[in-house]
């Protein structure tokens, strides 16, 4: 998918350029952005870094761990299929601590385990569960509380206070998930009766 | 509505006070995890390097053609109905695709019209709520084998609409 999406983007935008007369500001751009990939990626490498090393001091004082268990009665009432002392739910709930708290690289293999986990209880049916459909319209709905790489962003891009949109960002991204938890819910039930 | 805004400068100072003062209480080696995880970040920061570099190449390409500003100029009779900048639309349309191509177009965004700008917050606070939906659905189905997805697609589109209309509500409310 990305191959195409790559290729369609650089054939596309070079005969437009070529009919619009602007193939010397393709030849700059194409070199200084290439450039200004690397200038932000060393923005990119303190925030992230800094984000990063204070995530491992907080999984030091047990504080994923204790999350993770303020979570597990949230799960039964949007899971209501898995038994309640399946392994799964213990994935389940590392895997949205993980996305909330930004550390997309943790969450992924967890989520994974979750999902090979969820078809086993599905008997490995080629039709996804409910309970299969919940959980990735959660996790698409977005649960990152703190988006630390769009601040790094704003920051790099000389925003006068990078972080002062976390307040509404926080609201929305819980207003999506709430719409997400909703439609799952409801969803379900419609499934359920036919 | 003001609190909001407020809340936002405090928000990243408690944490690292609750964190590390948590961390000293019990008596954790709190500056060697730190250093630990710092680690792990840089190494992802490195990962997505190339990546960043290619897309970002890419979408400059499309920026200097002008086919970008093709697309919103074509998009801006419906955008306006809704009082959404037409600019804006394929970034979100993108960002369902592939989330460092978004990125890269957010950059656009943010040199073409800086990051206070309205367009700028904008697409920051609706890139921090929406989710890269296909990939995500083909990494995660394909683990478990699942061919019929049911409705994950129409939730996921729902979220993420909801997640647009909502950023666009408060910017509106909030006059940011």
């Amino acid at each position: 998918m990305i191959n195409y999406l790559w290729a369609f983007m650089i054939i596309i935008g070079i005969v437009y350029g070529a009919f619009t007369g602007k193939m010397g500001d393709i030849s700059t751009t194409t070199i200084s952005s290439a450039k200004e990939a690397v200038t932000l990626c060393i923005t990119m490498l303190g925030v992230m870094s800094l984000w990063m090393g204070l995530m491992e001091v907080a999984r030091g004082i047990g504080l994923m761990d204790q999350l993770t268990r303020k979570l597990r009665p949230l799960l039964k009432v949007l899971f209501p299929d898995i038994p309640k002392e399946h392994i799964v739910n213990e994935y389940i709930a590392s895997n949205m601590i993980a996305n909330i708290l930004g550390l997309g690289w943790a969450a992924t293999p967890v989520g994974l385990k979750a999902m090979k986990e969820l078809a086993t209880l599905n008997k490995n049916s080629k039709i996804a569960s409910c309970d299969m459909c919940t959980f990735l319209i959660i996790n698409i709905s977005s649960l990152q509380l703190i988006p630390v790489n769009i601040i790094a962003y704003r920051s790099q891009y000389g925003a006068a206070n990078p972080s002062d949109i976390l307040g509404v960002s926080i609201l929305v991204t819980l207003c999506s998930t709430l719409v997400g938890v909703a439609f799952s819910i409801i969803a379900r039930k419609l499934s359920k009766k036919s | 509505m003001k609190f909001v805004v407020y809340l936002s400068d405090y928000i990243i100072p408690l944490l690292f006070f609750y964190i590390i003062g948590m961390g000293i209480l019990m008596k954790r080696p709190v500056y060697d995890d730190f250093i630990k995880g710092a680690k792990e970040g840089f190494q992802v920061v490195l990962g997505i390097m190339p990546t960043l570099i290619g897309l970002m190449v890419a979408i400059g390409i499309l920026r200097a053609s002008g086919v970008l500003l093709l697309i919103s100029n074509s998009l801006e009779g419906i955008t306006s109905i809704f009082q959404f900048p037409s600019e804006i639309v394929p970034l979100v349309i993108i960002k369902m695709f592939s989330s460092s191509a978004a990125t890269s177009l957010l950059l656009d965004l943010f040199k073409e019209f800086g990051p206070d700008s309205y367009i700028g917050r904008l697409s920051s606070i609706i890139m921090s709520c929406t989710e890269t939906i296909f990939y995500t659905m083909a990494v995660y189905y394909m683990t478990a084998g699942v061919k019929k997805t049911r409705y994950t697609l129409a939730g996921a589109l729902v979220a993420t609409i909801a997640g647009v209309i909502i950023s666009t509500l408060f910017m509106g409310f909030m006059k940011l």
